[in-house]
């Protein structure tokens, strides 16, 4: 009996790890927080909180009420309108751009803001240690591209500088019509040079991390929340309209509807999380809103991989394709499908027409590029990025949407590669595909943000395409000053882009969707670049 | 003796994991850098690259690395760059064990009594029926039975909050769709453990003294039956650990199992070999508590 | 995947002793036609376990239709196969069943009864090839170390110490990735990329398989342990039997009855396994489908405001039922070469 006898531990024992089990249950309760007055569903936990080295949009959200540049964009229009600098006088030439900064400025811990501050970050944005990727914004700088690429080292000669306490003096390469929105972009934007010179790339945890923007940081917990706390010392804080907003990241379309649907959120704000299926009805509903957005979908070909060299062959599966389908069986949220990239409603732009859905001329065009009725054509890859974990599968959808389209109309045979995200970006950008699924959302409000993307070498082309005539007009237009004939360069290069050439193939403009209870939840304004400052919202405490 | 030598045996061990973890995630095709908005210069490429010797050979690579590791240190995540790994361990770690610690007790509170009853009324039907319940368990997917909870238990009768995890009530969905999985298991085993007990000569014994039959079980069989039960616990508290990702996917629950999948997927280097580590700790540090537990029930055992 | 570990099977290890003793006593007596083989005693004892029987129907059944479906839309060509084609898109998005879609369709008008037959073909494949690989690993890697001893046997058993501590997912993760890249370059898939999508399924089933076979490796490893002593085996070495003989015709046999149920109930493992992979993202590449993927459509439907059932319901319902009987097969062989407690 000595063996049962042993093993009779086993019940107290039992009954201890229950006990434990429960005491660390309470004992895993034990943070105690007070609520927050806004609870908002932001999308996948950000990268970083380093306004220089973000690049997604989710991020820059956050980021935006952290931390503040020159100007900020105001709630309804998302104009550029006085942030830290109360205002500024621009050159004749449109090149010197000459910033007052409010006398009154603060850090969240209490030292001045000063004109050198605003320097450090700029400098900072462009040192090529600090590895930023959009290092490009600042570009419009003199001097600026070659200090990032490390043509030149004295940071002294880039176009920035101080004269006095609270003046800042920028000096363009040419005159940049949108140079205003860009000072209130992110990567733009003021960060303490105390806490980065004494911390390092820990900086962002350091336990009292100074803030330029509205909010301070109170706690960031990876895959739980990010909690933001008013910051009293911000110029504007009397305007702050909530004192504790929770952030939480979520990537799953269903659970974000879920939390919103029990309450446990107030705001679910970005398109990735709307759960495409039930679309028609959500957006029967009062507390969805859906919104133009400045944001494309569309596909790229990569053009030095045969036959797609060849524009015949491009425009021939650009006219095939019934976007019209795909936007009304698959998206469904409203989008209107498009023959240009740059979306209509961008601000000094009317985009002009681009090709239709022609499946007659697409057969035509195809058997004089040397493929009558398909045959003899290649075997290609459509490559997209698979959605892990209850993401929406919009590009799968669409993929073979595209599949059958060309199978049916023009005899042709396409396979799908799905790749994990990471892999995606690599291939996309070493060009390792035929076709691939592609989308941008503008950083700003003005046609550059995507035209500009296709000039000769960008990082962003990723295409292999290059046509020199459209370089010239792109460059051309953002000499320009005057801003109709700005306009009419975009639009001669835009048509060589969308109407001639066809490198890449735009398939809808995006609708951008939030929902929140307009009743309980104030403060939010459908704009273009859905750019909702924080300090701007909050939520009506329910009468009890 | 066998489990000195076991523990000091952990330490080449660890090793050799952490030198093949680090081969394969920077074998696999892609990099942590490579992202949507591309730099606007190739520099800039270099410049991230170089800032995390990402462009020395791997061999080098991989000895600052066990440099640093030696004084702590894991590194920093290349993901979320103003976070170290040291950060994202003790801020998930605690969570996925509490998380699998819930799982644990739910498995064994529900599996260890349906064995033994299974196991008592061998034959008929509360057999039948509660072992359809255990195999049926062990074949419906976790991420079919989480959401099917959520639908019916958070949204439809609101008993409980739909995701996220701060209070008490938050963990019991989680909890009981991860450990659904093993109340299968734990069933069947208790199961196979009574009826092999029930042979035994100790049980023989007992029933010649003329005890009523469920008594008798309880009694005899059941704590015999339960070392099986005891040493698949390393196993299921391991697969517990390391499964927990779909759970917390669904709920939003911030332990490392998501950490672990997105970091392989994101090619988040540092992480992916950091937190290998530490689940090959965890894993040799259960398996051998485990065999200790299980020496120590039953001196019959002896390891060599 | 982990599994029981060996030392819980070390209790049937001793009942396995008597039988393996008895049925090498037999073996030495060939003449007497008087006792059945352990073999034919097995299939006895199956027999009349009637659910492992049904469940073994059952899958019989489920090959017969899996099989049968896509030569039937061969032969009826026209209408009928265009509409049934698990390919073929249509304007009929999320269709609940009806007599022309028996199971419903999906968000491209997909015919779902097709797409889950089509796709049982898949998980099953990934589930027997899985199986079998890690059957074959684990069987020659537990038998050379159990039987050889010594020194091999420390060194295979430390390497599968070390293999069982890796977390698996990023295994998978980097075994698939990796060797699709390295086979992306080779000849074989240059010239043709419909080899391109049949490899790539290979080396998930190959990728599968080759996690799995740990546990197989250590039970086989503790089986032949103790069959290497047993008296049978004395005897054939005394009559001048070499190893590999001894091996393959007085080993190997002798743990068939393990092998196979273990493979019986491995192969569920990693179809659900794979359905993880699926969920993932990372299983079978679309336009394929596998029970995995297909459940995880369905099961991204589910949610308060409208659930398309029919895309969970028939793909996890079929699914299930099939491991289901997997698992009750598995137990009804085990028991059947076992004898455990009656």
């Amino acid at each position: 009996m000595r063996f049962s006898g042993r093993a009779r531990w086993i019940f107290p024992l039992a009954r201890f790890f229950f006990f434990a089990a429960a005491l660390a249950l309470a004992a895993g309760c034990s943070r105690h927080e007070p609520p927050a007055d806004l609870t908002i569903i932001n999308n996948v936990e950000p990268e970083s909180l380093d306004p220089a080295i973000i690049v997604a949009q989710a991020d820059m959200r956050v980021v935006s009420g952290l931390f503040e540049g020159l100007t900020r964009l105001e709630p309804v229009a998302a104009r550029a309108v006085p942030g830290l600098a109360e205002s500024w006088d621009i050159s004749p030439d449109g090149k010197i751009y000459t910033f007052h900064l409010r006398t009154n400025l603060l850090w969240s811990t209490g030292e001045p803001i000063t004109s050198a501050d605003v320097v450090y970050s700029w400098i900072r944005a462009l040192d090529p240690k600090t590895a930023s990727r959009y290092a490009g914004q600042l570009y419009y700088l003199k001097n600026a591209e070659e200090f990032n690429t490390g043509k030149i080292t004295n940071a002294a000669l880039v176009g920035v500088s101080a004269p006095d306490k609270f003046t800042v003096r920028a000096e363009l390469k040419s005159p940049t019509a949108f140079f205003l929105d860009l000072c209130a972009f992110p990567t733009l934007a003021v960060v303490p040079r105390q806490a980065i010179e004494k911390y390092g790339d820990h900086w962002l945890m350091a336990k009292q991390l100074p803030v330029s923007g509205a909010f301070q940081l109170a706690a960031w917990r990876l895959n739980d929340k990010i909690r933001l706390k008013k910051n009293l010392r911000y110029w504007d804080a009397t305007n702050t309209q909530s004192e504790i907003i929770d952030i939480l990241p979520v990537g799953s379309p269903n659970t974000a509807l879920n939390l919103y649907e029990r309450g446990q959120v107030d705001i679910v704000w970005d398109k990735e999380l709307i759960p495409s299926e039930l679309m028609d009805v959500l957006l029967q509903r009062a507390d969805f809103h859906s919104f133009t957005y400045l944001g494309t979908y569309f596909f790229r070909f990569n053009v030095t991989h045969k036959p797609f060299d060849d524009p015949r062959v491009r425009k021939a599966l650009a006219l095939a394709v019934d976007k019209e389908r795909i936007v009304e069986k698959i998206t469904k949220a409203g989008e209107v499908i498009t023959g240009h990239l740059v979306p209509a409603g961008t601000r000094n732009y009317t985009p002009p027409a681009g090709l239709g859905y022609d499946p007659v001329l697409a057969r035509k065009l195809l058997a004089e590029a040397g493929y009558p009725g398909g045959k003899g054509f290649p075997r290609f890859e459509y490559l997209f990025n698979a959605a892990a974990g209850g993401g929406g599968k919009i590009h799968e959808n669409v993929a073979i949407e595209l599949q059958q389209m060309w199978r049916d109309e023009l005899g042709i045979s396409m396979e799908l590669r799905q790749v994990e995200t990471q892999v995606f970006w690599g291939m996309q950008s070493r060009l390792d595909y035929q076709l691939s699924r592609s989308s941008w959302i503008g950083d700003y409000n003005d046609a550059n943000t995507f035209l500009g993307m296709f000039v000769t070498g960008d990082g962003n082309n990723e295409t292999g395409w290059s046509n020199p005539h459209y370089d010239e007009l792109v460059h051309a237009a953002n000499e320009e000053t005057d801003l109709t004939r700005r306009e009419k360069l975009f639009q001669q290069a835009e048509t060589i882009l969308v109407h001639d050439e066809l490198p890449i193939v735009p398939l809808y403009i995006y609708v951008g969707i939030n929902y929140f209870d307009t009743n309980k939840v104030l403060g939010i304004w459908e704009n273009v670049l859905d750019d909702h400052p924080l300090r701007s919202i909050r939520k009506i405490k329910a009468k009890l | 003796m066998y489990f000195l030598r076991r523990i000091l045996f952990a330490i080449p061990l660890l090793l050799v994991i952490s030198v093949l973890a680090f081969v394969l995630v920077h074998l696999a095709p892609g990099g942590p850098f490579d992202s949507e908005r591309k730099p606007a210069s190739p520099e800039i490429e270099r410049n991230i690259k170089a800032k995390y010797h990402l462009d020395e050979p791997i061999w080098k690579q991989y000895g600052r690395y066990l440099g640093d590791l030696l004084h702590g240190d894991f590194g920093v995540s290349l993901k979320y760059r103003n976070h170290s790994v040291n950060d994202i361990i003790a801020q998930g770690l605690p969570v996925s064990m509490l998380l699998g610690g819930l799982a644990f007790c739910f498995a064994t509170a529900v599996g260890v009594p349906l064995g033994f009853f299974t196991a008592a009324r061998r034959g008929r039907w509360p057999d039948y029926l509660g072992s359809f319940f255990a195999v049926l368990a062990v074949c419906i997917p976790s991420f079919v039975v989480a959401p099917a909870l959520i639908l019916i238990f958070a949204m439809k009768l609101k008993w409980f909050p739909v995701a996220l995890w701060s209070t008490p009530w938050h963990m019991v969905l989680p909890s009981i769709a991860l450990g659904s999985y093993f109340v299968g298991k734990v069933a069947r085993i208790m199961r196979e453990g009574m009826l092999t007990a029930a042979q035994s000569e100790f049980v023989t014994a007992a029933r010649a003294k003329g005890l009523g039959e469920t008594a008798l079980l309880l009694k005899h069989a059941f704590p015999i039956a339960l070392l099986p039960v005891v040493s698949y616990s390393g196993p299921m508290l391991a697969d517990l650990l390391t499964g927990s990702f779909i759970i917390e996917n669904i709920f939003q629950i911030p332990g490392i199992g998501v950490f672990l999948v997105n970091s392989s997927l994101n090619r988040d280097y540092t992480v992916v070999v950091g937190l290998s580590l530490l689940y090959a700790m965890l894993l040799i540090a259960l398996n051998l508590a485990v065999d200790f537990a299980y020496t120590w029930l039953d001196p019959r055992v002896k390891y060599e | 995947m982990n599994d029981e570990k060996v030392d819980s099977s070390k209790l049937s290890v001793e009942r396995k002793t008597t039988e393996a003793a008895a049925s090498g006593a037999q073996l030495a007596t060939r003449n007497s036609q008087l006792h059945a083989s352990p073999g034919q005693r097995a299939w006895r004892r199956f027999k009349k376990n009637r659910v492992a029987v049904l469940s073994a129907w059952y899958l019989v059944f489920l090959l017969a239709v899996i099989l049968a479906w896509p030569i039937l839309l061969k032969i009826s060509g026209g209408d009928f196969a265009k509409l049934h084609n698990p390919d073929q898109l249509s304007d009929g998005q999320f269709a609940p069943p009806t007599a022309q879609y028996w199971f419903g369709t999906d968000v491209h008008g997909r015919d779902v009864f097709s797409r889950t037959l089509f796709g049982a073909q898949i998980s099953l494949l990934v589930g027997v090839v899985g199986a079998g690989v890690s059957l074959v690993i684990g069987v020659l890697w537990g038998a050379i170390a159990g039987y050889v001893g010594g020194r091999l046997d420390s060194f295979l058993m430390r390497l599968v110490d070390i293999l069982y501590s890796l977390p698996s997912i990023i295994f998978v993760i980097v075994l698939i990735t990796t060797l699709g890249e390295m086979l992306k370059q080779s000849h074989l898939v240059q010239q043709s990329p419909a080899m391109a999508s049949a490899l790539r399924v290979v080396l998930l089933f190959v990728g599968l398989g080759a996690i799995s076979w740990l546990t197989m490796a250590r039970i086989i490893r503790g089986q032949v342990l103790s069959l290497r002593s047993r008296a049978f085996v004395e005897a054939s070495r005394t009559l001048g039997a070499g190893t590999t003989r001894i091996l393959f015709r007085h080993i190997i046999p002798n743990i068939f009855g393990v092998a196979i149920t273990y493979v019986a109930l491995t192969m569920p493992a990693i179809i659900l396994y794979e359905s993880f992979l699926s969920y993932l993202g990372l299983g079978v590449q679309p336009p394929m489908a596998s029970w995995g993927t297909l459940i995880a459509e369905g099961v991204s439907q589910i949610n308060p405001i409208r659930i398309y059932w029919w895309l969970i319901v028939f793909p996890g319902g079929v699914l299930v039922t099939t491991l289901l009987a997997l698992n009750f097969l598995g137990d009804g062989l085990r028991d059947a070469w076992d004898v455990k407690g009656k």
